[in-house]
């Protein structure tokens, strides 16, 4: 501490000026320092940006690129240890997996179901909130709330919510003329009922990204809207969403990740009846079946085929999204 | 001015909106605070009922609560000190000193994101397997240290929030890097940290993907996997389950209380930058 104390002098930092003033100190003493304060400047960044990179490459990298090793072999949960060579036999499996077809086109039912409501619900509250309100700061906490929610906690509510016989939806819909719907064995009800979940959940959240963004919207742009005869609605049609087209690309992009990673809602949705997404896998995702093949039936090479798989599927959409921003670029 | 003061219309939407996302919480406590057999009727209950104490308890020592709740507050605690500490560290790197590679690690870190981490869930249980990990909460809480999103939305305050002079004029009185990191950076940089810690909070404790990997409900379970366990009975008590939801959820809930307005002006703040 002292030593750093005494750094504080002008001399460690320009020692030319501290030689010219002639400060009482020993030469020794100022060369250390000076060498200690460089290799301080030189090497500091690094430190500080290390243990991010540290972590990444422990917990991150390594699995990922591991992971498409061990999509090449045979490998049990019981022994993880002994991996046979299978080249490319998860894949062909894969290929030949009813079960991870049925898996694939409940992602994309699942996560359409669940985005596109999601985000158009969102700008439409977003523009509300972007009203001039009383309360505006009691609004916004409410309307996130969902986000603090588990998974679990909020699917086991839904669950009960959604019950085929006593649940609430079904009773009100019984009472509007509408008959019972079998929440959980119906595969487009099901599917419905999942993707609820992830609206509640994420709607709010992301209805505050787009608030921000409407916040940055110029003023003078809906003036000379306003000026050119433009209704509020022509407004909201060719000025927000146009200045909003990134934003909404950016939500999109980010939902479109999660609805791909999709897990724990339709695991719990089963009401306690394991990985398998319904008695006849009408809601079961990707990330659930990977779930079921490596830590139920113990395949885990079979597991990371699949994670494979989803990153494939991201990659594809990501590519999407790139030729998307090119047209939005263009309007 | 363009934000126009809102109608009677705004108000209604916005009120059955806020209604919806409120609603399940609330039914939530009202399920807890009921009998199994009264929630195997209709109409639904749309009130409190006597049972909230006794379901709670039986949550309680049923899933081991206590204890997942402890482990909880341990893994997310740990997590969004580290997350905080190391993000605003690699932030500050990135946003105000110069070293050789800077762009390309900071791009690096930006394409990190978007990995998705079920891609990493396989060889990540072999790893902790070998280490003899399952079960334990260092399992979870190491994977989770460091945070790419963390690092990006720290640098991306840091770059207006602490100005260049102040880190100059810092190093001309001779400090060194970690005395300008406490007495510079840290000042500056503290209503970030506070967001990102919440946000970072949130997030750790509803994890649940790889809690329940590496967790089970006879070791050291995180209240997530904890709630998996309640309704496993031959005839599950839907009143319990939700008192054991109520527990799990309620700590959080408390924090949106206090934090709620920081919380919001942290999303939004994120998303413009972003």
């Amino acid at each position: 501490m002292t030593d750093e104390t005494a750094v504080l002098s002008p001399s460690a930092a320009a020692p030319e000026r501290a030689a010219a003033d002639g400060g009482g100190r020993g030469r020794p003493g100022q060369v250390w320092r000076s060498r200690r304060y460089r290799w301080d400047l030189r090497w500091s960044p690094y430190a500080f940006v290390a243990p991010f990179f540290l972590f990444f490459a422990a917990f991150g990298l390594f699995p990922l690129l591991y992971t498409g090793w061990a999509a090449l072999h045979q490998v049990e949960l019981t022994d993880p240890d002994s991996m046979t060579w299978v080249g490319l036999r998860n894949f062909t499996r894969l290929w030949d997996d009813e079960f991870f077809w049925n898996a694939l086109r409940n992602t994309v039912t699942i996560g359409l179901l669940s985005t596109v409501p999601q985000l158009a619900i969102a700008l439409g509250v977003a523009h509300l909130l972007n009203y001039r309100l009383r309360g505006s700061a009691f609004f916004r906490v409410a309307v996130l709330t969902p986000y603090a929610t588990s998974v679990a906690a909020a699917t086991l509510v839904f669950v009960l919510l959604f019950g085929r016989d006593y649940g609430m939806i079904n009773w009100a819909l019984s009472a509007a003329g509408v008959g019972p719907v079998d929440w959980q064995n119906g595969t487009f009800a099901s599917q419905l009922a999942v993707s609820t979940i992830v609206i509640w959940r994420w709607t709010g959240y992301n209805a505050l990204i787009y608030l921000a963004a409407m916040q940055a919207v110029p003023g003078e742009l809906y003036e000379s809207a306003a000026l050119d005869g433009a209704s509020r609605w022509q407004q909201f049609l060719h000025v927000t969403v146009p200045s909003l087209w990134p934003t909404i690309l950016f939500t999109g992009v980010v939902s479109t990740i999660g609805a791909t990673q999709l897990f724990g809602e339709p695991l719990l949705f089963n009401g306690g009846a394991g990985a398998t997404g319904g008695s006849d896998h009408q809601f079961q995702t990707l990330g659930l079946y990977l779930y079921e093949q490596g830590w139920v039936n113990l395949h885990l090479g079979r597991a990371s085929a699949i994670a494979w798989a989803m990153f494939l599927l991201l990659l594809l959409i990501a590519g999407a999204a790139r030729l998307l921003r090119g047209r939005g670029d263009t309007r | 001015m363009r934000s126009l003061r809102a109608g009677r219309l705004t108000y209604g939407v916005l009120g059955l909106f806020t209604a919806g996302s409120l609603f399940p919480l609330v039914w939530t406590a009202i399920a807890a605070s009921r009998t199994n057999t009264r929630l195997a009727q209709t109409p639904p209950p749309f009130w409190f009922g006597g049972n909230l104490g006794r379901n709670l308890q039986i949550a309680w020592t049923d899933a081991n609560m206590g204890t997942a709740l402890l482990n909880t507050v341990i893994v997310a605690g740990t997590v969004t000190i580290g997350t905080v500490l190391f993000s605003t560290l690699a932030g500050f790197a990135f946003a105000k000193l110069h070293f050789r590679g800077r762009r390309m690690l900071m791009a690096l870190v930006v394409g990190t994101m978007l990995v998705p981490p079920q891609l990493s869930v396989v060889p990540l249980y072999m790893l902790i397997a070998k280490l003899s990990w399952t079960d334990r909460l260092q399992a979870v809480v190491l994977p989770s240290l460091v945070c790419a999103f963390g690092v990006f939305f720290m640098r991306q305050y840091l770059v207006h929030a602490l100005p260049t002079e102040l880190v100059e004029a810092a190093r001309t009185d001779g400090a060194s890097s970690l005395r300008v990191v406490w007495h510079v950076v840290f000042p500056a940089a503290r209503p970030a940290m506070a967001v990102l810690g919440m946000l970072t909070f949130v997030m750790a404790w509803n994890d649940f993907f790889w809690p329940i990997v590496a967790l089970t409900q006879n070791g050291s379970p995180t209240v997530q996997v904890a709630l998996t366990g309640l309704g496993r009975g031959y005839i599950p008590d839907q009143s319990v389950i939700m008192a054991g939801a109520l527990l799990g959820t309620l700590p959080l809930l408390v924090v949106f209380l206090v934090f709620g307005r920081q919380i919001v002006g942290g999303i939004m703040q994120g998303a413009v930058k972003g």
